[in-house]
């Protein structure tokens, strides 16, 4: 079984000191070593924004993509091979911007894949604009007097859409986020973990003491039903989405790549892909 | 007589397109060459629509000059097409309609919808038309006969029997009028071929060459091949997905590629703009992928439904920063299969997109083909890395974007211990990891252009061209995609007027065969590049990537194929040489 250090890359981390991705980062890897799966068979696929570094610095392999395109081809990694750990992850402009189409196309799917979205309500790579998670008057470089649009809810459109498995952590609360890493990448079908990670350098705004004040941790609310989607949806619109924990999960889901017509247990990649000369011959008969 | 042309007209959504099906491929299995082809629109239901068939003796693979017998099913199919028949052609009209016929076409009424409705079932009076035609032709009832025995045997006996007497009526009818005026083609060959269209040929050679993911999302006139697929991949394992947008379907692609499968995405000009970033992720990345793109008329939505090979520029060059892409040309549906076998070689062994410019033409239009040889389709994963070397290597020593003679570096993928890498469209080391400082910027960037300098397969060089003809002609046709077998035509018809024609089909457009290409214009009195888009599109590249020899561009855009005389009277109204 791997060790911690064996998911470390000797690369320099690039973020600001201080930054939540250094959390996010650390949980993961965390996770990956408790669950025991091997480096070799973890696949992050990244997108463009500070989050989008997550992958140099695991030992695993990792396709740094384009910007808002983690869904798909995550999607396509898990096709061509699905005995591999398949992790997205990416900033809430990355997915909730430009590439929200692909979110909610992704969750509808339900494919084995597990979605980190960093979020910080700004654009840190292209250094401080606003982004749809923004608060409504957050003052950025492109919103100087304030931003005018609401934010998106995430979490909630993700259970709207039919999500299988929605959670939210925080990354200085390293305990909670491994757990949720964790069961996000257990769970058979699409887990998203919006996770909050301060720009330290972008945003005096959401900061760390700001979600300490204002957080509420559903690990302390031993009530909580996380199974029941209409709770879920209740106390999200209440806490108006400043909640973390495993807020739903359908422990019934059928990943997309399982429901296939045809599709085999077996990876496409480790299949013999030459045609049996009959079956080639029998396709070419419906044309004769 | 060695060839006949048969078209049907009426109102969409009418079933003439199954009718036509029938008859071309009854025509196939009776050992004659087809070339079939439609005129629609992107509406579903009414308006008008018509089907032409060439039969012929020989091979044929171009819009017919005039049509021999015309059905039609309604007064605006004669409005409309009566025009094209040829002297002493023949028009068949359902009599429910009451058809005029203009002056001088001669007119056989048949009953078509009485028939079917004394035969209970409406669906008939295509039956009933097909009948009508066999015996115009002089085709042999029976091959209809069997051919509808086989196609409706599931639906039981009664639906076989009633469809025998429609057709039987149909043709006892035409005679019982037209006996005299009906047209004897000579017999077919009897060598039941396969008929096709490029769409078809492209979905059973990413079968063939081991491609399990087909990703796309529809459009016209690619669909057919994520639909083709969507039936055939869950019997080999895999699967088709139709996804949220183009975006979406090339990276999935690009995902799967990564992976380590072979994956294909279709898609026409719009989805083609839409798919160019990542078009790009993967040159900069060094991902396999298979792109198709059946061209049609752009820009913008532009003509949905209409023939066009406009998207040359952007399938080349497309697409912002500069990077490696193949680009494969296919000008028959028989190329088109070998193509997409070969395209996928060419993804896994120079590890970059591989993109067939299809077009409408080839795309959609039926066509005979000789046979598809299994023997030929060899899989060529290229150098992937053995994982037991990988693995006596250690941690951290393989290199996925290691610099070497050729640009192509072994790849490993995900599953294979220490293999492990960061595949990135941001530039990097041969790590994967981010690096750009001049000096490896400048050599990333040629390592990665010099990769597709000259392309081979099992070291056997990759075809550019394909020429037929002397080798030092008057004139030179030069074409691409489905213009192929138009210029064959319009060859045929110009060394029949005494002119010495030689043609050559740019095989691959990326990269460029300028060398071959010189040297064929070099040795031509007149060289004639003919293309359907309005600002010729291959010259241009040609000229940039070195041919700087002078041609003449045969232009068309209005949406529909070249006719090969309109071939040979632009070259004749250009070419002022004395025939020999
Ligand atoms: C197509 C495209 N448009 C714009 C950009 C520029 N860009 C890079 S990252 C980014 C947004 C980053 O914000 P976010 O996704 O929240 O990531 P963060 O840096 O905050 O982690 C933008 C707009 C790009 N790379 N590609
Ligand atoms: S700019 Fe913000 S998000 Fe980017 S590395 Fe710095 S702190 Fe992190
Ligand atoms: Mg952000």
């Amino acid at each position: 079984m791997a060790s911690l250090a064996e998911f470390k890359t000797a690369e320099k981390s690039w973020w600001c000191p201080g930054c939540g991705d250094f959390g996010v980062l650390a949980a993961l890897q965390k996770a990956l070593v408790e669950l025991g799966i091997e480096p070799e068979n973890v696949v992050i696929v990244a997108g463009i924004g500070c989050s989008g570094r997550i992958g140099n610095y695991i030992y695993s392999y990792n396709f740094h993509t384009t910007h808002g395109r983690t869904m798909p081809v995550a999607l396509g990694v898990k096709l061509a091979n699905r005995n591999l750990t398949v992790i997205a992850a990416g900033g809430d402009g990355d997915g909730y911007a430009i590439g929200m189409g692909h979110f909610l196309h992704a969750i509808r799917r339900n494919p084995d894949i597990t979605y980190i979205v960093m979020d910080n309500h700004i654009y840190g790579l292209t250094k401080g604009q606003t982004s749809p998670t923004s608060d409504p008057g957050f003052k950025t470089k492109t919103t100087p007097e304030g931003n005018l649009e609401r934010p998106v809810r995430p979490l909630q459109l993700a259970i709207a859409a039919g999500a299988t498995f929605v959670a939210q952590g925080f990354s200085s609360n390293q305990k909670q986020l491994v757990r949720i890493f964790k069961e996000a990448i257990a769970h058979k079908g699409f887990a998203l973990v919006n996770t909050i990670s301060p720009c330290v350098t972008f945003n005096r705004v959401n900061t760390y003491d700001f979600y300490r004040e204002v957080l509420v941790d559903l690990d302390n609310d031993p009530n909580y039903d996380p199974t029941d989607r209409v709770a879920a949806m209740q106390k999200l619109m209440e806490t108006d989405e400043l909640v973390t924990g495993i807020i739903y999960r359908e422990p019934e889901s059928i990943p997309f790549e399982e429901k296939l017509p045809g599709f085999r247990p077996e990876p496409i990649v480790s299949q013999d892909w030459n045609l049996p000369r009959e079956e080639f011959e029998r396709l070419l008969a419906r044309f004769r | 007589m060695r060839e006949l042309v048969w078209k049907i007209g009426g109102e969409q959504g009418t079933g003439l397109d199954s009718t036509s099906d029938v008859f071309a491929t009854v025509c196939n299995r009776l050992g004659y060459y087809i070339y079939a082809y439609k005129t629609f629109s992107s509406r579903i239901k009414g308006g008008h629509t018509n089907f032409t068939v060439r039969v012929s003796t020989r091979r044929v693979l171009a819009t017919a000059e005039g049509v021999h017998v015309l059905v039609a099913m309604d007064q605006e199919a004669i409005d409309r097409l009566a025009k094209e028949l040829v002297p002493g052609g023949l028009l068949i009209a359902d009599s429910n309609f009451q058809p005029k016929a203009p002056e001088g076409v001669q007119m056989v009424t048949v009953p078509m919808t009485e028939i079917a409705r004394d035969l209970l079932n409406p669906v008939y009076r295509n039956i009933v038309a097909i009948g009508a035609s066999a015996a115009l032709l002089g085709l042999p009832l029976q091959a209809f006969k069997d051919y509808l025995a086989e196609k409706f045997a599931a639906k039981g006996e009664q639906v076989v029997q009633g469809n025998w007497t429609a057709l039987e009526r149909g043709y006892s009818y035409a005679l019982e009028q037209a006996a005299d005026k009906a047209f004897q083609l000579d017999p077919g060959d009897g060598q039941r071929r396969l008929i096709m269209t490029g769409n078809d040929a492209i979905a059973l050679g990413a079968v063939a060459a081991g491609c399990r993911l087909v990703v796309a999302y529809p459009i016209t006139p690619a669909s057919e091949i994520l639909e083709t697929c969507a039936r055939i991949l869950p019997k080999f394992g895999g699967a088709a997905v139709q996804v949220e947008d183009e975006l979406a379907a090339v990276a999935t692609c690009i995902g799967a590629g990564f992976a380590g499968a072979r994956a294909m995405t279709a898609t026409a000009g719009p989805g083609i703009s839409l798919m160019q970033e990542n078009i790009g992720l993967a040159s900069m990345a060094e991902i396999p992928v298979v792109i198709v793109d059946v061209q049609r008329g752009g820009p913008s939505t532009g003509m949905p439904t209409k023939h066009e090979q406009s998207d040359l520029l952007a399938l080349a060059y497309g697409g912002h920063g500069e990077g490696p892409r193949i680009v494969l040309a296919p000008g028959t549906a028989e190329q088109a299969f070998y193509d997409t076998v070969l395209a996928f070689n060419l993804a896994d062994n120079y590890h970059c997109p591989v993109i067939i410019a299809s077009d409408l033409g080839l795309g959609l239009w039926q066509q005979t083909v000789d046979n598809l040889d299994f023997d030929q389709v060899v899989i060529d994963r290229g150098p992937l890395v053995d994982p037991k070397e990988l693995e006596a290597m250690g941690r951290d020593v393989f290199q996925r974007y290691a610099f070497t003679e050729s640009g192509v570096s072994p790849r490993s993928l995900p599953g294979m211990k220490y293999g492990q890498y960061l595949a990135t469209g941001v530039e990097h080391a041969t790590d994967g990891k981010v690096k750009e400082d001049p000096v490896n910027r400048t050599r990333m960037m040629q390592k990665r252009l010099k990769k597709i300098k000259k392309l081979e397969i099992g070291g056997q060089p990759v075809p550019g061209i394909l020429y037929e003809g002397p080798e030092r002609p008057e004139i030179l046709l030069i074409s691409y995609g489905s213009t192929f077998g138009v210029v064959a035509e319009a060859a045929e018809l110009l060394r029949e007027q005494g002119h010495r024609v030689a043609t050559l089909q740019v095989r691959v457009i990326r990269p460029l065969p300028v060398e071959e290409l010189r040297a064929a214009i070099a040795a031509a009195e007149k060289t004639f590049v003919v293309e359907n888009n309005a600002t010729g599109q291959l010259a241009f590249i040609m000229r940039a990537e070195g041919v700087e020899h002078p041609v003449e561009s045969i232009l068309k855009y209005d949406g529909t194929l070249f006719r090969p005389n309109e071939v040979v009277a632009a070259v004749l109204e250009s070419y002022k040489g004395v025939p020999a």
